[in-house]
């Protein structure tokens, strides 16, 4: 089987003629064969969500995390391979701990950001250990500062965003969170629009079987900690999602 | 028989800021203040030393103990407060100082043998004082004292310590101080040496042994 990079691919050592590391680009195409992830960043906080296939019935629910706290006060939302995903988690919380330790304070979200992003770029130097499969979204909320909202990709890249998506469906994602209000926005409205998109957009009922909702936030409601969205809160955004439907026909 | 001590012997004894350093909240900011003997047994190695040491911008430690320690200590503060500062965008906390001496102190506490004082302004907090001893704890004080002619000091500072000085109140608050430990304490002495920092800066001073003041003496 002879792809595009055939003979550039076998290591991220190797650059292609035109300048490419194809390992780090099949990365990315990792990322995009799991289910999407959307974080948005509106006026008082920072809102994830993640469309979660259900695989089987014997699951137990909110198994098979996507959404993790790193300290108190920051949020990781992972699309990719989960095994990667938590890795960075992991290296992320011992970051957030040492810096606490050191100097008493809590770590900054871009400070947090710019290590991640560094330790995620020494994967692609070697020919003896790939790339992470997997893109992150990280959010915070700070009295001061407000809402703050990154999302570092395969090759280390990491971007300031006001509304995100990763994984299979970012692109329609994406058209939608453009159409959104964001500095107006509230998070709990934000819970409702995350939702919509997600079950209707994104998430294709003919062709996957059924999925599940996990959302969570940073904001001025949680006193900057990262929680989950109340299960209340979800079955009422998904209910709105449903009427909402009804409306439309 | 050797009845006295060749002055040699001196030499072989390790270098200490035995010392007196003092620092004080105001109005403004801090107003921090030491004396400039760096003795090595009874031989003053530099007599016109600067205990007074930037970390940061707006961040001065005051040493005392072991002189290599407290440098080298000192040294690495100032290397992580710059490299975080740079980082983060924003001036550094006197509290992030002070825990940083503390991590040091604390963690390496077999080895060292370092007394210090941290002080300085930022603009969450004002003026603030940390004072971090030999066991590595952390404390904030309205004001501390250190060194070994602070022991002559305590009784002075409770009585004349007051919230919220005037910068000219804090200056002679300090130096009347350091004044009187020069005077009682064999291991401090020399000039006075006065900064004060605020959000203006810092501001440096000196007052020469002759223009100290008198107090009690035959």
């Amino acid at each position: 089987m002879s792809g595009i990079g055939t003979g550039y691919d076998l290591y991220p050592t190797t650059f292609s003629p035109d300048g490419r590391i194809f390992q780090v680009e099949y990365a990315h195409k990792a990322v995009e064969n799991s289910s999407t992830a959307i974080g948005l960043c509106c006026k008082d906080g920072v809102v994830f969500g993640v469309e979660k296939i259900i695989l089987s019935k014997m699951l137990v629910e909110g198994t098979n995390r996507r959404v993790f706290s790193v300290g108190e006060h920051i949020g990781i939302a992972t699309a990719g391979l989960t095994a990667d995903g938590k890795r960075i988690v992991q290296n992320a919380r011992q970051e957030a701990k040492n810096y606490e330790n050191f100097t008493s304070d809590i770590i900054p979200i871009h400070v947090l950001t710019e290590r991640l992003s560094i330790y995620v770029q020494v994967f692609t130097l070697y020919n003896y250990i790939r790339p992470f499969g997997c893109s992150l979204m990280i959010g915070s909320y700070d009295e001061e500062k407000g809402p703050s909202l990154y999302c570092i990709e395969p090759d280390s890249v990491a971007l300031g965003f006001y509304g995100c998506a990763i994984g299979k469906g970012k692109q329609e994602a994406k058209t939608e969170i453009s159409k959104l209000k964001l500095s107006e926005m509230t998070c709990k409205d934000a819970v409702k629009e995350i939702a919509k998109i997600l079950i209707k957009t994104v998430h294709d009922e003919t062709k996957e079987k059924e999925m599940e909702l996990e959302m969570s936030w940073v904001c001025k409601e949680t006193k900057g900690k990262h929680k989950l969205v109340p299960k209340k809160l979800i079955e009422e955004a998904v209910e709105w999602v449903k009427g909402q439907e009804n409306e439309e026909d | 028989m050797e009845l006295i001590e060749s002055p040699l012997q001196d030499l072989k004894k390790e270098v200490s800021t035995g010392t007196t350093i003092i620092a004080v909240q105001y109005q403004d900011g801090v107003i921090i203040g030491a004396d400039s003997r760096t003795s090595s047994g009874s031989y003053a190695v530099n007599r016109v030393t600067d205990k007074l040491t930037p970390v940061h911008d707006y961040i001065y430690c005051l040493r005392s103990g072991s002189a290599a320690d407290t440098q080298i200590i000192a040294s690495y503060v100032s290397y992580y407060l710059n490299m975080f500062s740079i980082e983060e965008g924003c001036l550094p906390t006197v509290k992030k100082a002070a825990h940083m001496f503390r991590e040091f102190c604390y963690q390496n506490k077999q080895y060292l043998l370092a007394s210090i004082i941290v002080a300085g302004w930022d603009e969450e907090n004002g003026g603030c004082v940390y004072n971090v001893p030999l066991g590595g704890s952390i404390i904030k004080q309205p004001f501390a004292i250190g060194g070994s002619g602070s022991s002559y000091l305590y009784g002075y500072c409770d009585i004349h310590f007051k919230e919220n000085m005037t910068e000219e109140e804090a200056i002679s608050f300090v130096s009347k101080g350091i004044t009187e430990a020069i005077a009682r304490d064999g291991s401090s002495g020399g000039i006075c040496r006065i900064a004060t920092i605020n959000k203006d800066g810092v501001k440096r001073r000196t007052i020469y042994g002759n223009e100290l003041q008198k107090f009690w003496e035959k």
